[in-house]
């Protein structure tokens, strides 16, 4: 049972945590930020621990107040959900410790529930229960986005919180229909009820639209990703690194849950026309997503764009339901997580030291900063999917399983991804490299409030951040095959 | 069998759920006024709370209370709903924060009014930038 109360404690932990700072943080605002970073860092140890013991005794199963799954609530986790849970926790502690700049009481709260929200999202094994943790990550990412200075950052917050809670709300309808349908709220129930009540009834049918459009929404899947670039832009550089990184990495985690692990693949043989719906969008996001990008001078709102354009690429391995192509998502998802947590890290670093915010001001920061310039480069290399890193492998594993599966015009699109991806990218490691001057020295940072308080610490944090995240990208990259073996038994089972 | 009370009637439930999903969404993404956004996201999140209430009523159900002769009505969706609508709470308590503070800065509530501001203010700055590049 120890392993049970782990996963029990993995939400828990900063869930408790979360009170703490509110109040610490007027009396004693250096131990309140010391112990947000130790719950952080414990947040991480136990996410290693579940997927040490994920990996040796296979999946964990934990019933919340012992109350049987099909009226209470249960926990699981398998070795998926162990690598996202280690993956929310390093992003969570990465991206927080990047930035110095802010440091009062409810920002750091707010950090921590949102580390427990997404957490909750990722082990949870009850539709409902998975809601109610969509909404609290959502909120504290509301607030967080809001907690930027300047009313810009309210306005795009409050753009993100009508956006985001209709997405949750439709969620919330489609769990409604499959209850409707089913009686049950727990994922294990769900499967076998919703094959019982026949994939191809309306109610089923309409359950699965209406969830997966409610996540589609914190996707960011076009046409629903115009609160993403706004959002990201104006939040805090640290909110929009964990964001970037995490918020719909999470949404496109649950989505494949309950895809695969509710719905199975044969409510897609039931009616073909749901997974051609799905991959038209995640093909439309991927083109959509990577043409906008190419025409955004501001360099943060580019990168939400490119993101648009890489879950639609997760998209496009989720709808293809086949063992290599949803190989591919996975890597997909793992390899733009830290590629754009490090971006963004990255991009608000530079934004603090050069005041260069646009692909223009970055011209040629590279010789000023050289590790920036270079884990900026290897980052972006994994964006567009080109060996050693772990884009390329989650695009090979992609193309190849669109391939195999004789869908040409998928295999098509992951291509035309690579080439439009290379067109952003290559424009921003081109100014950075090859731009002459650009950026005026003299002009200083962009914003000094930001910064002033601890100098040049915060950045050299950052600056740590920043290549952790390249070196990861490429180490996964040439692990690719250990990462895909990692992931194989969990695709076996829903395939 | 007894009759089903009116307000309770399989279709005239289903018809009201959808019509305050359906005016909700309309005025969230129709009015230009961010408070009347808030209001009618609360109306599509109502509309959606009543769907999962009706879903719990089955004829001659009595509160599921553990004393007495059945039938219940199904406790487990009004439970859901409980903690949907404190979500739904902090919601619009949020919501409403962030509507103040734009109040504070523009001066209106209207998203429009907010967006001509908000291009006139980039249109000042560029002009300010220009005249300082020329001198």
């Amino acid at each position: 049972m120890i392993a049970g109360d782990l996963l029990a404690l993995l939400v828990a932990l900063p869930l408790l945590a979360a009170v703490v700072p509110l109040f610490l943080a007027p009396q004693s605002p250096r131990t309140a930020r010391a112990l947000t970073t130790l719950v952080l860092a414990g947040q991480v140890g136990l996410a290693a621990a579940v997927a040490w013991v994920a990996a040796t005794d296979g999946p964990i199963t934990y019933v919340v107040g012992g109350i049987p799954a099909a009226f209470g609530i249960g926990l699981f986790a398998d070795r998926l959900t162990a690598a996202m849970v280690l993956l929310v926790a390093l992003g969570g502690l990465g991206a927080f410790v990047a930035d110095r700049s802010a440091r009062d009481g409810p920002y750091l709260s707010l950090w921590l529930l949102l580390v427990a929200g997404l957490t909750g999202v990722v082990v949870t094994a009850d539709v409902f229960n998975l809601y109610v943790f969509l909404e609290i990550s959502g909120l504290a990412a509301y607030a967080l986005v809001a907690h930027a200075r300047g009313a810009d950052a309210a306005l795009a917050a409050l753009k993100y919180l009508l956006v985001g809670t209709v997405g949750a709300t439709l969620y919330l309808l489609g769990v409604g229909y499959a209850f409707v349908a089913t009686g049950t709220l727990a994922m294990a129930d769900l499967a076998p009820a919703l094959a019982a009540a026949g994939h191809d009834s309306t109610l089923v049918v309409a359950a699965f639209g209406l969830m997966a459009v409610g996540l589609g929404v914190k996707l960011a899947l076009f046409p629903l990703h115009a609160w993403k670039p706004d959002a990201y832009a104006s939040a805090p550089p640290a909110v929009a690194a964990a964001l970037a990184a995490l918020g719909s990495t999470v949404a496109a985690y649950a989505l494949l849950r309950v895809t695969y692990g509710v719905f199975t693949p044969a409510f897609f043989e039931a009616v073909p026309m749901v997974r051609t719906l799905l991959l038209a969008v995640a093909a439309v996001s991927v083109v959509a997503g990577g043409v906008l990008a190419l025409r955004e001078p501001d360099v943060r709102r580019l990168l939400a764009y490119s993101s648009v354009s890489q879950f639609g690429l997760v998209g496009l391995g989720i709808g293809l339901a086949s063992p290599t192509a949803l190989t591919g998502a996975l890597l997909a998802l793992v390899g733009h997580a830290v590629a754009k947590g490090g971006l963004f890290v990255s991009a608000g670093a530079i934004a603090r030291e050069f005041g260069a915010r646009t692909v223009g001001e970055y011209a040629g920061l590279a010789r000023r900063s050289p590790a920036h310039g270079a884990a900026v480069a290897a980052m972006a290399v994994s964006l567009v999917g080109l060996p050693p890193t772990v884009g390329f492998a989650a695009k090979w594993y992609l193309a190849l399983g669109a391939v195999e599966a004789g869908s040409w015009a998928v295999a098509a699109v992951v291509v035309l991804s690579t080439l439009l991806s290379l067109a952003y990218a290559g424009r921003l490691v081109e100014r950075l490299y090859l731009g002459e001057g650009g950026s005026d020295p003299t002009r200083g940072p962009a914003d000094p409030p930001t910064v002033a308080t601890d100098g040049g610490r915060g950045d050299r944090w950052a600056l740590a951040v920043v290549l952790v995240a390249a070196a990861l990208v490429v180490a996964l990259g040439l692990a690719s095959t250990a990462l895909a073996d990692w992931f194989a038994p969990v695709v076996e089972g829903w395939l | 069998m007894t009759e089903l009370p009116f307000a309770l009637d399989g279709w005239f439930a289903h018809a009201a759920y959808a019509l305050l999903v359906g005016i909700g969404l309309f005025v969230l993404v129709d009015d230009e006024n961010l408070v009347k956004k808030v209001v009618g996201l609360n109306i599509f999140q109502t509309g959606v709370f009543l769907f999962f209430i009706t879903s719990a009523y089955r004829v001659d159900g009595r509160a599921p209370l553990v004393v007495g002769e059945g039938p219940f009505v199904n406790p487990l969706p009004h439970v859901l709903i409980l903690t949907a609508i404190v979500v739904g709470v902090s919601v619009t308590a949020v919501a409403l924060t962030l509507v103040v503070r734009l109040y504070d800065e523009y001066g209106t509530l209207r998203e429009d009014v907010i967006r001509e501001l908000r291009a006139e203010a980039r249109r000042e700055v560029a002009a300010a930038e220009a005249t300082e590049g020329s001198s």
